[in-house]
């Protein structure tokens, strides 16, 4: 047995390394550890309640906005206040844009430069797509950025700046559309389309997103691998066997994303083994036995209502600034894979039946999703209704306690707070990444990237491991967020 | 023109969010390629953008924080963790078993320049808030402090002291004009301010461009959030003394944070994350607004202030309040049909 630390584990958000137990050529046991300690949660207590709003968002600069939301869902909650539907909308789109940046931000710059490295040189796809997705170099990133910088120009309509808005609140948003705006931001949208469909898909976004099973996009990638990106990554993922790698045969879970009158446009639930269920938030704890944090409950995980988050570097066991959440006591992996099996897209139901969650899983997901927001922002802009109102009365109380769940690109996230006398007595978060990040818990269970890791080939020479990178990068981490 | 030797750039985080990359990756016209390529910069590493990972990226920080490789600009974004009890372990490099501290150091003194890129890294930034029970500081600033990891006496080997790039986050525009005009050689010490920040954006007031001014020159005044009226009398807007060019060079394409309909938080300055008050309310004593414009006497001010009150136009005092406008201007010589 030998012991391979990899870090810094660079193109994820933040700061991570991953300690391999290797035997024969593969990984025996993953230890992931997330090394950077902010304290955003005792940051945030005695502060106004209001303050929040500021403080939440930049736990994070990549899920800015979804922070944003789960801080103001909170103060909603605590202060008994309901959204619009119009704002709704607004604040819908504000989210989704981010969400969209974020999926395609990781498809084009963290995730597919790493089959541009040497390793696969002798490989016959590889010099086309060294070319194309090269870490900065490649023509991906010189598109891409442009496009990306674009769509990002429908931020500074909606909520003025990205990342880092103010413009999100309880009641809804500080910033009314007119018809003017709309329309523009429909042409923008217009626009992007045209990128998404012309570079990454080589197809109609409703021909993606209506695919409903791994062979139907195995002779769909064919035909058009040498012009679209999506279609690149799945013959690369065939070739490479990706679909049998960085695999979790554990519960997805999906808080629900997008609010709508008739339900979320993702629903809200959990799903395992092939089936779905509902879920009750009251049945998540977290677990420190592994992690840095005093425990203040004898080893019993505690609910996010009830913690705290008091660093202690004395632990014997602890190897991470990552607490362990658990659903019930189990593993969860959530992200843009759990989302669609728990809303029934037929296609990843298809791939992860067949062979459980995985490396082309994940991607699969996350550009199939892309895909559905756009169509789904195009419907929500046409709903606006720039007469009615964006914000309603959004007095924060003075007392109360209140949950605020939202879904960001690469997962569930959930506040909690307590507010007493106008300030915040308590601050809970937990997000994607430490859910699907998370350390072993007092069960010695590993978390999601721990178990995915577990018989991957471990690759020796330059760059190496290669299959270890594409398993952790899958999942789109969030480092940052994973500890704030 | 001769083609100049490339110049490299080495990036590191530390105590912050990337929030600071993420902005600079909506860099436009030029967009962050084309910036790289036009000021002949070649990448050494960067945390979210390079392809070198784990022992490869290890090996290029030991080469360059040795001296072995040349590194011509140092970027840190994030400030410095100093905690727990000056021990550093709050962040250790990963890898390394190290505190990140010790690498910042040591490449920022191989560097020719060095970029505290946003206000974490310039002076602590939001990281530091509450306690600071992580003793967070920036490069050559603790807060307001002068000090910090590298001390406010440091010159990196150009003679210049730490860049700070303020801003939470940084607007993209800022950097890649600092960065082409390293690679220019036009940067120099009369290019910053009294904090090191680049005049380029910090000779403006956040107030300069402000589509509110009319409501500010009236002291019409927003009382909720989302009102049009100036925000500055209710809902702690501090743009009339934030230090940035916000509303005259647009985020996003067209946005700021007042076009955004929420109060400038003066991000660019150090010790921000402490206001000392809530963010969105404006502590007054005796009903006047305290942190009123920083170079004009207070007492002209509030004779002014009522004056202008005054004579407040109906049309800015019925839309100061109302979320979109009730009042549009109008031309005497001709009604709407």
């Amino acid at each position: 047995m030998t012991r391979l630390v990899v870090g810094p584990f660079n193109r994820v958000e933040g700061d991570l390394e991953v300690q391999l137990e290797i035997s024969q050529g593969s990984v025996v046991d993953a230890y992931v550890v997330s090394s950077l300690y902010r304290g955003f949660e005792a940051m945030l207590v005695d502060k106004p309640a209001a303050d929040a709003l500021v403080y939440a968002p930049r736990i994070c600069g990549i899920c800015s906005v979804s922070q944003s939301v789960a801080a103001a869902r909170a103060l909603a909650a605590a202060s008994g206040l309901h959204m619009a539907d119009n704002a709704q909308l607004a604040v819908n789109l504000v989210h989704a844009v981010e969400n969209l940046a974020d999926h395609l931000t990781h498809f084009y710059m963290f995730f597919m430069p790493d089959f541009a490295r040497a390793f696969y040189r002798d490989r016959p796809w590889y010099e086309p797509v060294r070319d194309r997705f090269a870490a900065i170099k490649g023509t991906a990133a010189a598109e891409f950025l442009p496009a990306r910088a674009e769509l990002m120009r429908l931020m500074g309509i909606v909520a003025g700046k990205w990342p880092h808005t103010l413009s999100l609140r309880p009641g809804g948003t500080t910033r009314p559309l007119t018809r003017a705006e709309i329309a523009r931001m429909g042409a923008m949208l217009v626009r992007f389309r045209r990128f998404f469909e012309r570079v990454i898909l080589g197809d109609s976004l409703e021909a993606v997103t209506a695919l409903t099973s791994r062979e139907a996009l195995l002779d769909w990638a064919l035909a058009r691998a040498d012009r679209a990106d999506f279609a690149r990554f799945v013959q690369i993922s065939e070739a490479l066997n990706l679909g049998k790698v960085g695999r979790t045969e554990i519960r997805h879970m999906s808080y629900g994303a997008y609010p709508g009158a008739n339900g979320p446009l993702f629903a809200r639930g959990s799903f395992a083994a092939g089936l779905g269920a509902r879920l009750d938030t009251t049945r998540i704890a977290e677990d420190v036995s592994h992690a840095w944090y005093a425990d203040t409950l004898n080893g019993e995980p505690v609910a996010p209502t009830a913690a705290t988050t008091i660093p202690d570097l004395t632990r014997d066991d602890a190897y991470s600034w990552c607490k362990a959440p658990r659903l019930g006591g189990e593993v969860i992996e959530v992200g843009a894979l759990s989302r669609q099996l728990v809303n029934g897209h037929p296609l990843l139901r298809d791939i992860a039946a067949k062979a459980g969650a995985s490396v082309e899983a994940r991607i699969v997901a996350r550009i199939v999703e892309a895909a559905l927001l756009v169509l789904a922002m195009q419907e929500w802009l046409e709903r606006i209704d720039p007469a009615a109102p964006f914000l309603s009365d959004d007095r924060i109380a003075q007392n109360g306690t209140g949950e605020g769940l939202t879904e960001a690109a690469r997962g569930s996230l959930g506040h909690w707070l307590n507010i007493v006398d106008g300030r915040l007595a308590g601050y809970q978060i937990v997000a994607p990444t430490t859910w699907n990040f998370s350390p072993r818990d007092r069960a010695g269970t590993p978390g999601p990237l721990e178990q995915a890791l577990r018989g991957t080939p471990v690759e020796q020479g330059q760059g190496g491991p290669v299959t270890v990178q594409h398993v952790v990068r899958s999942f789109d981490p969030c480092m940052v967020c994973t500890v704030h | 023109m001769a083609k100049r030797p490339a110049l490299s750039l080495l990036w590191l985080q530390s105590g912050g969010c990337g929030g600071c990359t993420l902005s600079l990756l909506g860099a436009e016209s030029p967009d962050l390629v084309e910036t790289l390529e036009a000021a002949g910069i070649e990448v050494l590493w960067h945390p979210s953008l390079s392809e070198a990972s784990g022992q490869e990226a290890r090996e290029l920080l030991d080469a360059a924080a040795g001296g072995e490789r040349a590194v011509d600009i140092v970027c840190l974004e994030g400030s410095v963790i100093m905690g727990p009890n000056g021990t550093g372990r709050f962040h250790v490099m990963a890898g390394s078993d190290k505190p990140m501290r010790e690498m910042i150091e040591r490449v920022c003194r191989q560097a020719r320049y060095v970029v505290a890129v946003g206000s974490c890294a310039a002076f602590g930034g939001i990281t530091a808030a509450g306690g600071n029970a992580v003793e967070a500081c920036g490069l050559s600033y603790d807060g307001v402090h002068p000090g910090g990891l590298l001390g406010n006496d440091f010159r990196a080997r150009s003679g210049l002291p730490v860049i700070n790039i303020a801003g939470c986050p940084i607007h993209p525009g800022w950097f890649t004009d600092t960065l082409l005009q390293i690679a220019a050689g036009t940067l120099d010490k009369a290019d910053l301010d009294e904090w090191e920040r680049p005049l380029a954006y910090t000779r403006h007031l956040v107030h300069h461009g402000c589509a509110r001014n009319e409501f500010y020159e009236f002291k019409a005044s927003a009382e909720h959030p989302g009102d049009m009226g100036c925000m500055m009398e209710n809902l702690g807007c501090k743009g009339t003394q934030a230090r940035a060019d916000c509303n005259i060079r647009p985020w996003n394409g067209t946005g700021s944070c007042l076009e955004g309909n929420y109060s400038c938080i003066n991000c660019t300055a150090p010790g921000f994350e402490e206001p000392g008050h809530a963010f969105a309310a404006t502590p007054k004593v005796a009903g006047i607004p305290i942190g009123l414009p920083t170079d004009m006497p207070k007492a002209w001010f509030v004779a002014l202030a009522s004056l202008s009150k005054a004579a407040t136009p109906q049309r800015l005092r019925e839309n100061a309040q109302s979320k979109t406008p009730v009042a549009l201007p109008h031309d005497k010589r001709r009604d709407r049909p």
